[in-house]
């Protein structure tokens, strides 16, 4: 068995450690969180071509201001302790100081926690309920934007393995493109016909789970044109890594051109699609009148 | 004690012969065969009713559980039952002596069992590793490379379900079963068969996990999603029969625990006296038992959805997936902290050892555990924020989600401030706990990130997910699980393992684990889902990156192997009795620990991190070895 | 224990471990369903032409599947033998005349709007002769779509009072079928992969799993090469 340390005390040092933590602290924090804002904030994802975008770039930008000082809380009293409270090699082995608690410091950080804390949520409460940013709400939204009702519909119909998109103001012509015009409020209905998938319009900054049977409602307000990238982000099977396309906002005039192309595709295969409805699979059998026939439980 | 004379040893032949595990595979393998075939000669004749399917998945279930149940009778559970209905007197000897032999079999010996642990987890640990290799080698280009996609999917959720499954039990398994009893002061654990069992059911649902490339894989991931689960190939149900043992066998680990930390203290061990790691056991211990339950009732209905074609789960049967969500994050997120939990009390129970100052604010560490126990509860839906499910209860998933970091928090201000103005020594397991500091605050931190909505919005589901549970799990867990190991292992053993090795070890780790996990961040953020095969040819920069770090990490993996055979098996330097001067009362105890560890019950005045106050306590009676009366 | 046994134990079981992973690691990139047929090219007015001739069958049958009553298609090699592959590598900038014989009766797509056809020449397919831009999405037998190059060719299917069906593959051109021709373009070179759409894999839940769910049935890969 080792022999025991001496249980001497080394004497409390001259300098306060403390203080020089708490100062070396501050200033690389106030130092690397503007830096973190102005350099890294512009290139967080995901991009402003939607209102809901422009918004998830703020917020990702706040928590990293918001994380800065915290990393570096941890790691500035790492490499302090590390550079001042290591044993001397060789030496013997001497007991630190114990200390024990200090209800000072307790107090301190769990307030300072508690009140970061609640900031977040509050902050992330707020930017939520403001316009749904870009989320899928489900059937009943509560982030609903003003004047929503007035929005151009689109559903996203996902299936193993593409989406498709319905627009019911177009006589609710099918198509497997998605176009959206700039400038425009866009309600879009997220729904399946099979298994769960989620609809990731990545420069849009919108996400919404398709599962089958409901209607999830993610809101968009689209800004200039550009092109965005669709991808499937929900394990959905064999060919989920290629259950990607891409979409474009245009402008209002190419918007109608696009429209009436796809009204001309669309005409021949109308008579058997079925009106739209919010969803394709009904949430229970012959639940409601606007539910297209079952596929059966059993193929084949 | 009476005096023993040297046995004479039967030849080797008669010692396989008895109730151990090869015993117990191969009446599991015989247990497998009755099931499948059993379940043909029952349902066959009645397949029509459920339609014509290409292989039943009723005999799938049999035939794998005929084999668990014949793999435990073979491994002679049912002995102890059996005799005291035929009226024998209790006895808890089962293997308490003899050998190697106790290593391949039913043994009530806590400090075996935790040794089981070590050795059964590690395989799979590796298994489930080699599964990470062969998918960062598919990322190696952005399409399709060598596995065709369903494959692809089955490594990942091999990946994923041996992971979570196994080492939800990592630390509890080895260490918990091996120091628990010795740190409270007992002998034994409160059920040392139900101990043994819980071994030998998670070892038994690993093999079934790596069956499922015969039956055709499973396409789900770990987290099982119907209705895509009622879709797959019986590999499937290999996964369904893996995660509900593995769920039975942490409710059964985690039952134990609490009845013997509740009832089993030695005199004078307080509550504010136990060790810090025994009260993140405790916590982790009431989250499993808690939590698996649901976990096995989910995938119960799964399997039932699969093999009677009731439709819990379908929308097109009136069944709702949301349901299976919902009931899956119950479980699963409390379950992420069953793998986070015993990381935060390894930590703290170290620090002070090597910091030789006692564990700073132990109540502000107690809480800061039952803290995350109780909030662990109530944050499940954050899993499925953008899923459509009514989202009137968002903002308070999101504070309920937040609000975990303050108790996080309380462990990251005992363990810094265990180091202030400590006496710091570099130790290997010192090195791994204070790489867990910076890891889990980078997972922390991202996960901040996921649990504000309007972030999530990007970051859910995507690269950036996977890089957070990664840094929690990996760099939270893992880390302190070799910290243990390293800290631990020569009390286990008795032999002491290679310190350069391990300092390579720890330092080709924390690079290569950073280097592999941090551009996964960016990756995420870029547009990049999880569980693809195919990726944007402008993000193949970091992938190709990403898995050149992950196969320097697995080399790293290799270095530790090798330690661990070359001093165990080659050098066996034997170890001190306490190499780390701890105060700790195993370290009081000879290396390895004596089967009975106690030859009296230890009556404790004190918790054990008094550094700086004074001698050891003698309240440790002599640990010599027990003797067998 | 002698060093020298311990050195055996251990190297024997670096051994064993190492056929353990060999083989787990073989049983897993051993995927007969994966192997390509690479189309043959033919130039016409100095374009390149290719003529892919495929069937689609109920049942992949016992000699091209261990898994005979999968629905499957099929691919006619040079020398006229049918094989079940659905990899196939095609040229870049090239003009593909597709054949298909559907021997398969209907099951009806999940989403009708893709009885549409789109992506081929004049969005169009011959069936049985016919020009046609669509099809009762009901009778639909199995889609041919390529998402990332908008192709979506559903087949007609066998109607089910048909006379002289066939079996299981690979089917005689005397039995009950429909034929569906159409010619799409390839351009730049590419990995694309493309599938069925019709929920067509009979006695699986929601005929989406097996066949649906495997290459080298009713899912493939085209590899257009430069």
């Amino acid at each position: 068995m080792a022999s025991q340390p001496t249980a001497a005390t080394p004497p409390r040092d001259s300098v306060n450690h403390g203080l020089r933590f708490v100062v070396a602290w501050l200033v690389l924090s106030v130092i690397a969180t503007p830096l973190v804002v102005i350099f890294v904030g512009p290139i967080l994802p995901p991009g402003n071509m939607t209102t809901q975008a422009h918004e998830q770039i703020y917020d990702n930008t706040w928590l990293a201001a918001v994380s800065t000082p915290v990393l570096c809380l941890v790691v500035v009293f790492l490499v302090y302790a590390f550079v001042y409270f290591r044993a001397p090699k060789g030496g013997a082995l001497v007991d630190g100081p114990p200390l024990r608690e200090h209800a000072g410091i307790q107090v301190v950080w769990i307030v300072i926690t508690s009140v970061t804390v609640l900031m977040l949520a509050a902050f992330g409460t707020y930017q939520l309920l403001q316009n749904g940013s870009g989320g899928g709400q489900g059937p009943s939204p509560v982030a609903v934007p003003a004047g929503a009702s007035h929005n151009l519909a689109v559903q996203v119909i996902g299936q193993q393995w593409e989406w498709t998109f319905r627009y019911p103001s177009f006589g609710g012509v099918e198509t497997h493109e998605l176009v959206l015009p700039q400038h425009t409020s866009v309600t879009l209905h997220v729904t399946s016909l099979d298994v769960v998938h989620s609809f990731w319009a990545y420069q849009l900054g919108v996400k919404a789970d398709a599962n089958p049977g409901t209607d999830n409602v993610a809101y968009v307000q689209t800004r200039g044109p550009g092109t965005f990238q669709i991808r499937c982000a929900e394990l959905c099977g064999l060919f989920h890594g290629y259950m990607f396309s891409t979409g474009r906002v245009v402008s209002a005039t190419q918007f109608q051109s696009w429209a009436k192309t796809q009204e001309a595709i669309y005409k021949t295969i109308a008579k058997y699609v079925p009106p739209y409805a919010k969803t394709y699979i009904c949430p229970a059998a012959g639940t409601s009148p606007t539910c297209s026939p079952q596929p059966t439980l059993r193929g084949g | 004690m009476t005096a023993v004379t040297a046995p004479l040893r039967p030849p080797i032949w008669r010692r396989l012969v008895g109730f151990n595990l090869l015993t117990g595979i191969v009446l599991g393998i015989g247990g497998w065969y009755v099931g499948w075939f059993g379940a043909h000669a029952v349902v066959g004749p009645s397949l029509d009713y459920f339609g014509d399917v290409d292989y039943n998945e009723l005999s799938v279930f049999m035939a794998y559980i005929g084999g668990v149940v014949g793999f435990l009778i073979g491994l002679g559970f049912l002995n102890y039952p059996a005799r005291r209905l035929l009226g024998y007197p209790p006895s808890l000897r089962e293997k308490e002596t003899g050998g190697w032999a106790r290593y391949f079999g039913l043994c009530t010996d806590h400090k075996v069992v935790g040794i089981q642990y070590l050795w059964g987890i590690g395989l799979f640990f590796f298994i489930g590793g080699l599964n990470a290799m062969l998918i960062r080698f598919e990322l190696l280009r952005p399409t399709h490379q060598v596995f065709s996609g369903g494959t692809y999917l089955t490594l990942v959720g091999m990946h994923g379900t041996m992971m979570m499954g196994m080492m939800s039990s990592g630390i509890l398994g080895p260490f918990a079963n091996y120091l628990v009893p010795i740190m409270i002061g007992a002998r034994r654990m409160a059920f040392p068969r139900v101990e043994a069992l819980t071994f030998w059911l998670l070892m038994a649902a690993g093999a079934i996990l790596t069956t499922t490339i015969f039956f055709g894989g499973f396409p789900t991931g770990w987290t099982g999603y119907e209705p895509l689960n009622v879709q797959a190939a019986a590999g499937m149900d290999c996964y369904i029969l893996f995660f509900a043992l593995a769920g039975i066998s942490m409710t059964l680990l985690g039952l134990n625990m609490i009845a013997t930390i509740v009832t089993m203290r030695a005199p004078g061990l307080t509550w504010m006296r136990l060790p810090i790691f025994v009260w993140g056991v405790l916590s982790t211990a009431s989250l499993m038992v808690l939590a698996a339950p649901v976990l096995i009732a989910v995938l119960s209905m799964s399997a039932l959805d699969r093999a009677a074609q009731t439709t819990f789960f379908s929308a097109s049967g009136g069944g709702s997936n949301y349901l299976y969500e919902n009931l899956f994050w119950v479980f699963g997120h409390p379950e992420v902290y069953i793998l986070a939990l015993p990381g935060f009390a390894i930590v703290l129970e170290l620090l002070p050892v090597f910091a030789r100052k006692p564990l700073w604010g132990y109540r502000l560490a107690v809480a800061g555990l039952l803290g995350v126990t109780l909030l662990s509860w109530m944050v499940w839906q954050h899993h499925l924020f953008v899923s459509g499910i009514n989202g009137d209860l968002r903002p308070f998933y999101m504070l309920s989600t937040e609000l975990i970091s303050i108790p996080t928090g309380f462990t990251f201000i005992c363990g810094l401030m265990t180091l202030w103005r400590g006496q710091i020594r570099f130790t290997v397991p010192m090195l791994f706990c204070l790489a867990w500091f910076f890891n889990f605050l980078l997972g922390g931190l991202s996960g901040v990130f996921l649990s504000d909505v309007p972030s999530d919005v990007t970051t859910h589901g995507s690269f950036f997910s996977m890089a957070h549970f990664h840094y929690t799990i990996m760099g939270g867990l893992v880390f302190t699980f070799f910290a243990a190991i390293y800290y631990w292992v020569p009390k286990m053993t008795g032999w002491q393992l290679n310190e350069t090795l391990g300092k390579i070890h720890f330092w080709t780790m924390f690079v290569f684990f950073n280097s592999t996990f941090a551009p996964l961040f960016a990756i995420g953020f870029l547009n990049q889902p999880r569980r693809v095969n195919v990726y944007a040819h402008t993000l193949q920069f970091l992938n190709d990156w990403v898995s050149v770090s992950a196969f320097c990490l697995g080399t790293s993996m290799l270095i530790f192997l090798f330690n661990l055979v070359w001093s165990l098996a080659f050098v066996k330097k034997p170890a001190l009795a306490n190499p780390w001067a701890s105060r700790s009362i195993e370290f009081q105890l000879p290396s390895p620990v004596p089967v009975h560890n106690f030859d009296r019950i230890p009556v404790f005045s004190s918790d054990p991190y008094g550094y700086g106050e004074g001698p050891v306590p003698q309240w440790v009676p002599a640990g010599a070895p027990a003797g067998r009366d | 224990m002698q060093v020298g046994v311990k050195l055996l134990l251990v190297a024997a079981a670096v051994a064993v471990a190492g056929v353990l992973i060999g083989f787990y690691a073989n049983k897993l990139t051993h995927d007969a369903n994966s192997a390509a047929y690479t189309v043959p090219v033919r130039i016409v007015n100095g374009q390149r032409v290719v003529d892919l001739k495929i069937q689609t069958v109920a049942a992949a049958g016992p000699t091209v599947s261990h898994n005979p009553d999968w629905v499957s298609y099929l691919v006619q090699t040079s020398n006229g033998v049918w094989k079940r592959l659905t990899v196939w590598d095609l040229p870049a900038n090239a003009t593909i005349h597709v054949t298909d014989y559907n021997f398969d009766g209907a099951s009806g797509t999940r989403n009708p709007f893709l009885g549409r056809f789109t992506g081929t020449d004049g969005n169009r397919a011959l069936v049985n002769g016919k020009p046609v831009d669509h099809i009762d999405p009901s009778l639909a037998s199995h889609i041919f779509a390529v998402p990332q190059l908008g192709i979506n060719i559903a087949f007609l299917g066998v109607p089910d009072n048909a006379k002289n069906q066939c079996g299981y593959a690979p089917c005689p051109l005397k039995t009950a079928h429909e034929t569906i021709k159409f010619t799409f373009h390839t351009t730049t070179p590419g990995h694309y992969r493309w599938q069925c759409f019709v929920p067509c894999a009979a006695g699986w839940i929601s005929g989406w799993g097996g066949p649906m769910q495997t290459i080298g049935y009713m899912d493939g890969f085209l590899n257009v090469k430069a």
